[in-house]
């Protein structure tokens, strides 16, 4: 089960997801990313407190945006995972790709 | 008796997996952060094989067994039709993911990560993949 909360702060949009990612719901995970690429958003965050599980369908869903987000000018990261979900960013060494910090006033600093 | 699990290759059904492979690994001593890798390791491998070898048909099925070597324990997972050996798949570079927006290629590279040893069978039309873990160095 994969929740998203949609919570937009002026040009910053976080997306909250609650629960599992995987290859029966990433498509919702693209389809929050898709929408959040309008010109008056400037950062996207991800919080990833309540993310208990991501599969490699969800992480190919950040990859696919990295550049898009990129040309775009948009600053793109998560926040918050915890230890199990972080280590499998590492495994990959997708935190050298994707800023991932601690919290979210990090998070929202990083556009300056 | 190794714990065993029939799945019908459909995606909705990779949270029971996921829930069988978490409860079947206590007994081993792995630790939360293992059970999570393992689990992980053995879903990319499912999830491959009902998109793409089963084109995600419900009526289809992969079997699962879970056995303890001695040492390190097992992941059986058999299908039936194309076989798809892991072992010959060139996973991609990280930058080619980017500039191709290609949304899979990681499953694989995480498998090959995660697990200490990953063996391929096929005989008959029966395909099987052996995910192989160690135990916790301190375990039995």
């Amino acid at each position: 089960m994969l929740q998203i909360e949609k919570v937009r702060e002026g040009d910053v949009l976080i997306l909250q997801l609650i629960g599992e990612v995987d290859a029966s719901n990433s498509v919702l995970l693209d389809q929050s990313i898709q929408e959040s690429l309008q010109p008056e958003i400037k950062v996207v965050v991800i919080d990833g407190k309540e993310l208990k599980y991501i599969s490699s369908a969800g992480l190919g869903v950040f990859m696919s945006y990295v550049d898009d987000f990129s040309e775009r000018g948009i600053h793109f990261s998560i926040f918050g995972l915890i230890q199990q979900v972080g280590e499998v960013f590492k495994i990959l060494g997708l935190d050298r790709v994707i800023a991932i910090v601690p919290d979210k006033t990090t998070a929202i600093a990083l556009r300056k | 008796m190794s714990p065993k699990l029939i799945l019908s290759c459909s995606t909705s059904a990779l949270a029971d997996l996921r829930s069988f492979i978490q409860l079947n690994l206590e007994v081993f001593g792995f630790s939360e952060l293992d059970k999570h890798q393992i689990t992980l390791a053995v879903e990319e491998v499912v999830a491959n094989l009902i998109i793409h070898s089963h084109a995600c048909n419900p009526n289809e099925i992969i079997h699962l067994e879970i056995k303890d070597l001695g040492k390190k324990v097992a992941v059986e997972i058999t299908d039936k039709g194309d076989g798809f050996n892991l072992l010959e798949y060139e996973e991609p570079e990280l930058r080619q993911v980017i500039e191709e927006k290609r949304k899979g290629g990681l499953g694989i590279l995480l498998v090959k990560k995660i697990m200490d040893e990953i063996q391929f069978e096929s005989k008959n039309g029966e395909n099987m993949c052996r995910l192989i873990k160690k135990f916790p160095p301190n375990f039995k």
